[in-house]
């Protein structure tokens, strides 16, 4: 390869959004047909770093970045995608872009199709050319050949299978002549082994005819065995940049990690029984962006229990089909009685509580005051902050207990706000979460699920948070089964930590373990272990 | 090698269930016509006859219906603002007295610049409603109803209404003919006879085919309108391949896939309401030549629901709907039309449960297809659903 002058370059490349630091100091350069993995945590800024150099509008709408990006020899300060693109940046996203019913050539030609002249045009401008779909149909059989694999060009993209679709996209990036640099974010993301292996095949290509690559993927072997250089981000500047000849998985994996600190919880295990609180099995869950397809575990009755694993992994599917807020399906059983799927009602009534991931559409009524929010759910299911009149056939709403439990939980949680008639649309983000919590204790569940509890909160608050839930399980015995991306969120507070990847469980582990442990099994560096850890459940189901 | 075998056979009556559920708004009216045509006691030559009348005068609006659906907005209930628009240039035209042919070219030009507008403003309204612009559409049709209204009852006519203060001009768009505009003196009577324009585009090449038997029947076909509504279609054939139509058919499937590849969606949007707008309007002309009279003040408002209805009948759905669909439905809601009161009639011994059955089921079809449409969109989400666990 040759090593005139790097295709791109970036010189200390730093962004903040309203005064929160996400990238400072990145400095790296990638030359002609390299190609460059580029791995971090969620929140490492691995996206951030690629909408500036992709002219985002969500950069340049919230002040720009500093520092300078050089590509293929100009200084690039690309205002829109477009221009971008029009420079020969190509990107394949990690959702796909390809639409349904059309074939393989219309949606690799998008809106760059080869047309012909007729009459009309005069009259009406261009948009009336007809499309020459014989010459579409070369242009689309010469970029699937050049990016190696065969398909017919003919086939709708909504009858192929995912591995398909993810070459289609590369095509289509391939077909605009001038494409040098690739960024492939997460494209392996769905493939199975084979697929992938192909994917990684056809790239190895494309970077021989010159073409220089982008690669962000948490499959650390890929990256390893694909890669001429790895740069490793983590809270926003570059921890690492090493040729995959000098390192392995783990070390890869502990410096996106990072934080050697053993924060680790040194829990007693005192109140965790044998007993078995919830048992899942086989569930999938049907939730936009985070797809559960196969989810077998297991929970103590007592135990604090963390469900981990990158963004859009289907972490957060798994409470949110639990409690029937998205189609599900598998089986769910509470304390040996089995629960009906689809029905948050039946959820809440086995005595299951949830703290939702998505504060202000899930989890607050945001125009009401805060006593009526915490006795809300209380007051739907379990008839509590109710008044009877006339044996039950009038139903008052007592508004005398709803004040005591809502200036209570105001006390307990430390909830800054004028009084308990202010509307939860005016507390900031951290107090919002305390009143969903509040509306989760009210109900004194015996199984609480609680989604990123500490996600836009404030340090602060997030200790808080933290603690209350401790102290809940510790003083009440509930179980509490924790959702969060903060690998040492879950660490310090969970006796066991499941993690998930691409919808099933890739492995539970006790908390104690090393981290580095669970950063292999978010990057799927291992195999779904069915080992002791999941049928500790036993036989009692 | 048994694994795909029994896929395959799965798939099979998965297909014949898929195809049965997809079609069962026309399945359903094929065998209510089926059951209703004998009971009716009408002779074939006779339900033909109508059958031709009624694709000659309703298919140029159902095709016109066409367009918006490639572009993903459902279906048009703001066609209705062409109708209007065409309507206008039928009043003008009579007034004017132009007769025949050049009448009918009179009257769409006049429509056209009427209609291009309402459309863009049409457009540009659904553009902040998108996902709903069904709704917004039938609304916005009230609401310019309402403009259309003031027009011809009040600023039509030999004296204006509106008197411009201390200047004393009026404020009219000039009609004089007695017999369009109402005594007092502005607005437009009710019903209109378009004396001069009444089968002007049907009777210009039309022939007659005899049929003999027991009682001698002569079926008139008006061939050119015919031609007219071949050349629609032959349009809209082509326009499909046309990049303007790819762009369409892109947006249709996913606007925001359209837009990361740099087609221009709002202004497409606009587009493809402005053009079937106008082609409302022609729609709306070639109807009104064909009745003879007009209704100043209801007909362009069972033109949405008819040709909406008919449209849905044939099979078509609110996102996919082809040149086919528009025969069917018009053929099929139409045989309703004609055999439901006589049909009515024989087996209860009143026409008029017919008459209310015609209506009772235009609206109930609407209401009938939409909901089969999700429906359908559940069945299919389902069915994707099985995909979720992979081979497991």
């Amino acid at each position: 390869m040759a090593q005139l002058e790097p295709l791109l370059t970036m010189e200390s490349v730093g962004k903040e959004f309203f005064g929160n630091r996400v990238l400072s100091d990145v400095t790296f350069s990638l030359g002609r047909g390299e190609i460059l993995g580029l791995v971090g945590e969620n929140g490492a800024g691995k996206s951030t770093l690629m909408n500036i150099l992709f002219g985002m509008p969500v950069i340049s709408g919230t002040g720009g970045f500093e520092g300078k990006i050089f590509f293929d020899g100009r200084e690039a300060r690309f205002s829109s995608p477009f221009d971008a693109i029009d420079a020969g940046i190509g990107m394949v996203h990690q959702e796909f872009s390809l639409l349904p019913g059309f074939t393989v050539t219309e949606n690799i030609l998008l809106n760059r199709e080869s047309t012909k002249y007729n009459l009309l045009v005069e009259v009406f401008g261009d948009r009336l050319r007809t499309l020459d779909r014989k010459d579409m149909r070369r242009r689309a059989e010469a970029a699937v050949s050049a990016v190696g694999f065969s398909i017919d060009p003919d086939t709708l993209a909504s009858e192929m299978p995912v591995g398909h679709k993810q070459f289609t996209e590369i095509a289509r990036e391939i077909d605009r002549s001038h494409t040098k640099l690739l960024v492939l974010d997460e494209p392996t993301a769905v493939l199975a082994e084979s697929e992938a292996e192909m994917l990684v095949q056809s790239l190895r290509g494309l970077s021989k005819k010159g073409i220089s690559i982008i690669f962000i993927s948490h499959r650390l072997q890929e990256i390893i065995d694909l890669c001429d250089k790895i740069v490793v981000l983590r809270d926003g500047s570059i921890v690492k940049e090493t040729r995959p000849a000098e390192t392995d998985i783990f070390q890869i994996a502990n410096l996106m990690v990072g934080r050697n600190v053993e924060s680790a919880a040194e829990r007693r295990r005192s109140m965790a029984s044998t007993d078995v609180a919830l048992d899942v099995d086989k569930l999938w869950v049907d939730m936009p962006g985070e797809t559960v397809r196969d989810a077998t575990f297991s929970v103590q009755k007592g135990e604090i229990f963390g469900i981990g694993g990158l963004a859009g992994q289907g972490k957060l599917g798994i409470a949110n089909g639990i409690m029937g807020l998205f189609a599900a399906g598998g089986s769910v059983s509470v304390k040996g009685r089995k629960m009906r799927l689809n029905d948050p009602a039946a959820s809440l009534a086995s005595d299951m509580a949830f703290v939702s991931e998505d504060r202000r559409g899930v989890g607050l009524l945001l125009d009401e005051s805060i006593d009526w929010n915490i006795a809300f759910t209380a007051m739907q299911v379990h008839d509590k902050f109710v008044k009877k009149l006339l044996g039950g056939l009038v139903k008052w709403r007592d508004d005398a207990a709803m004040q005591a439990a809502a200036e209570e939980y105001i006390k307990i949680l430390d909830i800054k706000c004028t009084s308990h008639r202010q509307r939860a649309v005016e507390l900031s983000g951290g107090n919002q979460q305390k009143v969903c919590l509040a509306k989760a204790f009210v109900v004194s569940p015996e199984i609480l699920f609680v989604s990123e509890p500490t996600r836009g909160i404030d340090v602060g608050a997030k200790r808080l948070v933290l603690d209350t839930l401790k102290r809940v399980n510790e003083e009440l015995g509930t179980t509490i089964i924790i959702t969060s991306s903060e690998l040492e969120e879950l660490r310090s507070l969970c006796d066991r930590i499941a993690i998930v990847d691409s919808g099933r469980i890739s492995g539970i582990r006790p908390a104690t373990d090393p981290a580095p442990e669970f950063g292999l099994l978010m990057m799927g560096g291992e195999l779904p272990e069915t080992g002791s850890d999941i049928d500790a459940k036993g036989g009692d189901a | 090698m048994s694994g795909p075998c029994t896929s395959k056979r799965f798939k099979t009556s998965d297909n014949i269930k898929h195809f049965l559920i997809s079609n069962s708004v026309p399945i359903i009216f094929i065998g209510l016509s089926a059951l209703a045509i004998p009971v009716s006691g009408f002779s074939a030559a006779y339900l033909i006859q109508e059958m031709l009348t009624r694709l000659a005068r309703n298919s140029f609006l159902v095709l016109s219906l066409l367009i918006p659906i490639m572009a993903g907005m459902g279906l048009n209930f703001g066609m209705v603002l062409g109708a209007m628009a065409g309507q206008i240039g039928m009043i003008l035209v009579t007034d004017w007295a132009v007769v025949g042919i050049p009448g009918l070219v009179l009257a769409a030009i006049i429509s056209m610049p009427i209609a291009a507008v309402l459309g863009f403003v049409c457009g540009n309204v659904l553009n902040r409603a998108k996902g709903r612009e069904m709704v917004t559409s039938y609304i916005l049709g009230f609401f310019i109803n309402g403009i259309y209204q003031f027009v011809v009852l009040y600023a039509i006519g030999i004296r204006g209404m509106i008197r411009i203060p201390f200047t004393g001009i009026d404020l009219k768009i000039p009609v004089t003919n007695p017999q369009l505009v109402l005594s007092r003196g502005y607005g437009i009577r009710n019903a209109i006879n378009l004396t001069g324009l009444r089968h002007a585009l049907d009777n210009a090449v039309q022939f007659d085919i005899p049929v003999g038997g027991a009682s001698p029947f002569t079926i008139n076909v008006p061939a050119s309108t015919y031609l007219l509504i071949a050349a629609f279609c032959l349009f809209i054939v082509w326009f499909r391949r046309t990049k303007l139509g790819q762009d369409m058919r892109a947006i249709g499937q996913d606007m925001a896939a359209a837009d990361s590849a740099g087609i221009a969606v709002e202004r497409t949007r606009v587009i493809a309401i402005m053009t079937s707008t106008v082609l409302a309007a022609f729609g709306q002309i070639i109807f009104l030549q064909n009745i003879g009279t007009m209704n100043t003040y209801n007909s362009h408002d069972q033109t949405g629901m008819f040709s909406i209805a008919a449209l849905l009948i044939g099979g078509a759905t609110v996102s996919k709907a082809s040149i086919a669909n528009v025969f069917i439905g018009v053929s099929l809601f139409h045989l309703m039309f004609v055999v439901s009161p006589m049909a009515g009639k024989e087996l209860i011994g009143q026409a008029q449960l017919g008459e209310y059955f015609r209506v009772f089921v235009s609206y109930g079809i609407i209401a009938v297809a939409l909901v089969l449409h999700a429906w359908k969109r559940y069945q299919e989400r389902e069915r994707a659903r099985r995909d979720l666990r992979g081979e497991a």
